[in-house]
């Protein structure tokens, strides 16, 4: 049985609006010249690469359901009320089991000993072996020979999948035009080159981690990658659906104040400096402090913890979304009050055209870029700070897996002795991956889009 | 210029109001003075009194805008919006939750925030100006590629991950400083120069390329070109007229937050210890208390409309040909 939560639905409307952009996209011939020019730049090409690899584990984390149990009791079937995603199925072998506490990456032991009983009256302090990973090898008895068969393994298994995607390709087009083959694969020959990459890296982690905590397990046991994993989906959501939350506000009241003038224009204004002259952190902090007042007085409202987790995570976006449509807000309005000077917006206003067609007409046409280049901008800013607001304690749920509370929890590990750091590595890799591909494409966009780029110097 | 201040003073007065309302309508009107206290009690079996009491003790207990129970301008003073809002402009904070006079400590709490924000500020800029003059210096070629490479990846790491980083690395690994701590007078010194390093470390990715950005829109203007022409040389044009003329964006970049440094900054003033507003701020959300923060709030608010009127200032100062009306 589906289950869809609140924040999936609206991560589904990211996704269709994404797909209905490149499809608009596809249809717009000068559209179309500015993100070519995306997809030819290497950093481009490379950075829609990785982030559509988290794109689609987002997706796939998504995807939920209620599992189907059989009840011996009352010899029927019914639904459990854990709720599980498509991601949790696939990585089913990796996260199935946890260890009881802290075990460091790929050992096979736990990393604090433990008095065990040895003999009646014989207590020895060790390391107590791993149970479930660690100390089962497929290939090889020694550790570092095992992992690099391992390896090889699958790197034979992405060699097979990344021959057969291109055979198909080659299938494709070799109907169509000899020439232009050889031109499209001279050209995606880098691109072909880190979706090997990118798949290896996949492939090989997930080989490994069936048989070692590639990255070690947190304080319960759990495996750090796969919470890392897990993690993806709430800085990428947080990113989007935020953004998806402000876009409205700022799009209608922007071109509203700048398009329309006088009264209007003023009483937005007025609305959107006051929002802007409250220090952003402590605005969300203020409402988040609201919300966790009013989620405690009133936990009947919730079904379940997943729920609240996932109304709070939508909160959250809400709140950020909020805070942060002003900034854009501004920038359209000066942009339609350019464009309402214009000669060919003054031309259709003598023909008689209507203010809500020449807006959807010409005024939305022209401000796009000012919107991708804000909305690509804000993403990687937005996934750096959840990680800052969840270790103040006003960001997402603490049940909710994302690297701030990974950070947050591992963070109070710091003073031990020898020093617990792989949580904390963990979430900084994967965070740091994010958004350095994100700040990337961001650039290239940007230049793209941007009138004002000297294409010389970049 | 006196009476363009003025004005622009006035204009302040509407914003104010409006941060006043809304944090108002977010503090009283979301959540009813009674939840809060509930959630403040925490107990599960609190009574009707104590609740009465909790509230009572820090004047929640009065009519949210109307109190028909006195008489003549009591009926608006004894209110929850006369005494916790209105009162704000005059600067009077109040007492917080935990019964601390909130004027008083952020009195003492400011200096702290300053002797990092303000030393981190000043390095930062200078730092971020060299590498920016250097990266354009060497413009369009793999020196300026490389740097901005590592720029890109320096802004996307985590702050959190340069402070606690930073503070294992030098304070536990190599034992220079203390971790975390605070002491008045030049004893502070050591207690300082990790968060001011860090700071400065991890502002240099964006800084950087912000700064070389406007360098670079600089250097495409015409009196560039005329200089050139003239036959001066490379540094000389950057550094006499390029650098020059960069100057006002940046200046008016940093005047405008100059204000805001009293506040502190949030996260590494409370991993670092150190006693000032940032961490203020933060422990007053930990605890839930809102009477801090929503004082912190409207001084905020002040700080930065602040900060904009001295941008504009110092545009008239630097050049000559803005004039303000």
């Amino acid at each position: 049985m589906f289950v869809f939560l609140i924040t999936d639905l609206f991560f589904f409307i990211v996704i269709i609006a994404l797909f209905s952009y490149i499809f608009y996209v596809r249809k717009t011939p000068d559209l179309l010249d500015t993100w070519s020019y995306v997809f030819k730049k290497k950093t481009g090409a490379l950075s829609i690469l990785v982030l559509s690899f988290f794109m689609i584990i987002a997706l796939c984390d998504s995807i939920r359901f209620k599992n189907k149990v059989y009840d011996e009791n009352n010899k029927k079937y019914s639904y459990t009320s854990e709720i599980s995603s498509l991601l949790d199925i696939i990585l089913l072998p990796i996260h199935e089991n946890s260890e009881k506490s802290y075990s460091s990456p790929f050992s096979s032991k736990l990393y604090s000993k433990e008095t065990i009983k040895v003999d009646k009256d014989i207590d020895k302090r060790i390391y107590p072996k791993l149970e479930y990973k660690g100390n089962h090898n497929l290939y090889s008895d020694k550790n570092t020979h095992n992992i690099y068969i391992t390896i090889i393994i699958s790197f034979v298994k992405t060699l097979f999948i990344c021959f057969f995607m291109y055979l198909i390709i080659f299938y494709k087009t070799l109907f169509k035009n000899f020439n232009k083959i050889t031109t499209q694969f001279v050209k995606n020959k880098f691109i072909f080159l880190s979706f090997f990459i990118i798949l290896l890296i996949f492939i090989s982690l997930y080989d490994l981690s069936i048989q070692y905590y590639v990255l070690g397990t947190d304080k319960v046991g759990e495996d750090v990658l796969y919470k890392s994993i897990k993690s993806i989906r709430t800085g990428i959501l947080i990113g989007t659906l935020t953004t998806i939350v402000m876009l409205p506000f700022a799009i209608f009241f922007g071109i509203f104040a700048g398009y329309i003038g006088g009264f209007v224009d003023d009483i937005i204004q007025f609305i959107y400096t006051t929002l802007y002259s409250i220090p952003s952190v402590l605005l969300i902090a203020s409402a988040i402090l609201m919300l966790q007042v009013y989620m405690a007085n009133n936990p009947t409202n919730f079904e379940n913890v997943y729920e609240r987790a996932d109304l709070r995570l939508f909160f959250l976006c809400m709140i950020l979304g909020l805070t942060s449509w002003t900034g854009l807000c501004r920038l359209l309005r000066g942009e339609s009050m350019k464009l309402r000077e214009i000669e060919y917006v003054q031309a259709s206003q003598t023909f008689g055209l209507s203010k809500i067609s020449i807006i959807i007409r010409h005024i939305i046409p022209n401000i796009m870029h000012i919107v991708i280049i804000t909305v690509v901008l804000d993403f990687s800013a937005l996934v750096l700070a959840e990680a800052v607001l969840s270790y103040v304690n006003i960001g997402v749920d603490p049940s909710t897996y994302s690297w701030g509370n990974m950070i947050n929890a591992a963070r109070l590990e710091m003073s031990r002795e020898p020093i617990v750091w792989w949580p904390l590595f963990a979430a900084f890799v994967f965070m740091f991956i994010l958004v350095l591909f994100a700040n990337l494409f961001s650039d290239v966009v940007r230049d793209a889009f941007d009138p004002r780029t000297n294409k010389n110097y970049e | 210029m006196i009476r363009y201040i003025l004005k622009r003073l006035v204009f302040i007065i509407p914003i104010l109001i409006g941060v006043n309302l809304l944090t108002f309508a977010l503090f009283f009107v979301v959540n009813s003075p009674e939840e809060i206290a509930r959630l403040h009690l925490g107990d599960k079996r609190i009574t009707q009194e104590q609740i009465f009491a909790w509230n009572e003790e820090r004047g929640y207990n009065n009519p949210l805008f109307y109190n028909s129970s006195e008489k003549g301008l009591n009926k608006i003073q004894k209110t929850i919006f006369y005494e916790k809002s209105v009162k704000l402009f005059l600067f009077d904070f109040g007492v917080s939750d935990s019964g601390r006079d909130i004027k008083y400590d952020i009195l003492q709490r400011m200096w702290p925030s300053l002797a990092i924000a303000f030393p981190s500020l000043v390095v930062g800029v200078l730092i971020n100006i060299t590498f920016a003059l250097f990266f354009v210096f060497f413009r369009s070629t793999y020196v300026d590629y490389v740097g901005v490479i590592i720029c890109v990846a320096l802004m996307s790491i985590s702050s959190l991950f340069y402070i606690i980083g930073g503070q294992y690395l030098i304070s536990k690994l190599l034992h220079l400083v203390p971790i975390s701590g605070y002491a008045n007078g030049y004893d502070a010194i050591k207690f300082l120069i990790l968060p001011v390093i860090i700071s400065v470390i991890y502002g240099i990715g964006s800084g950087t390329r912000w700064y070389r950005s406007l360098f670079l829109e600089e250097i495409e203007k015409d009196y560039v070109k005329t200089a050139k022409s003239k036959g001066l040389s490379e540094s000389s044009v950057l550094f006499n007229h390029v650098f020059k003329n960069a100057l006002i964006p940046i200046l008016t970049g940093v005047v405008v937050i100059l204000p805001l440094l009293f506040l502190g900054s949030l996260i590494v003033e409370s991993f670092f210890g150190i006693p000032g507003l940032g961490s203020y701020t933060i422990d007053a959300i930990q605890s839930q208390d809102f009477a801090i923060v929503r004082a912190m709030v409207f001084l905020g608010t002040i700080l930065y409309i602040v900060g904009l009127v001295l941008t504009d200032i110092s545009y008239t100062l630097v050049d000559p040909r803005v004039r303000l009306k």
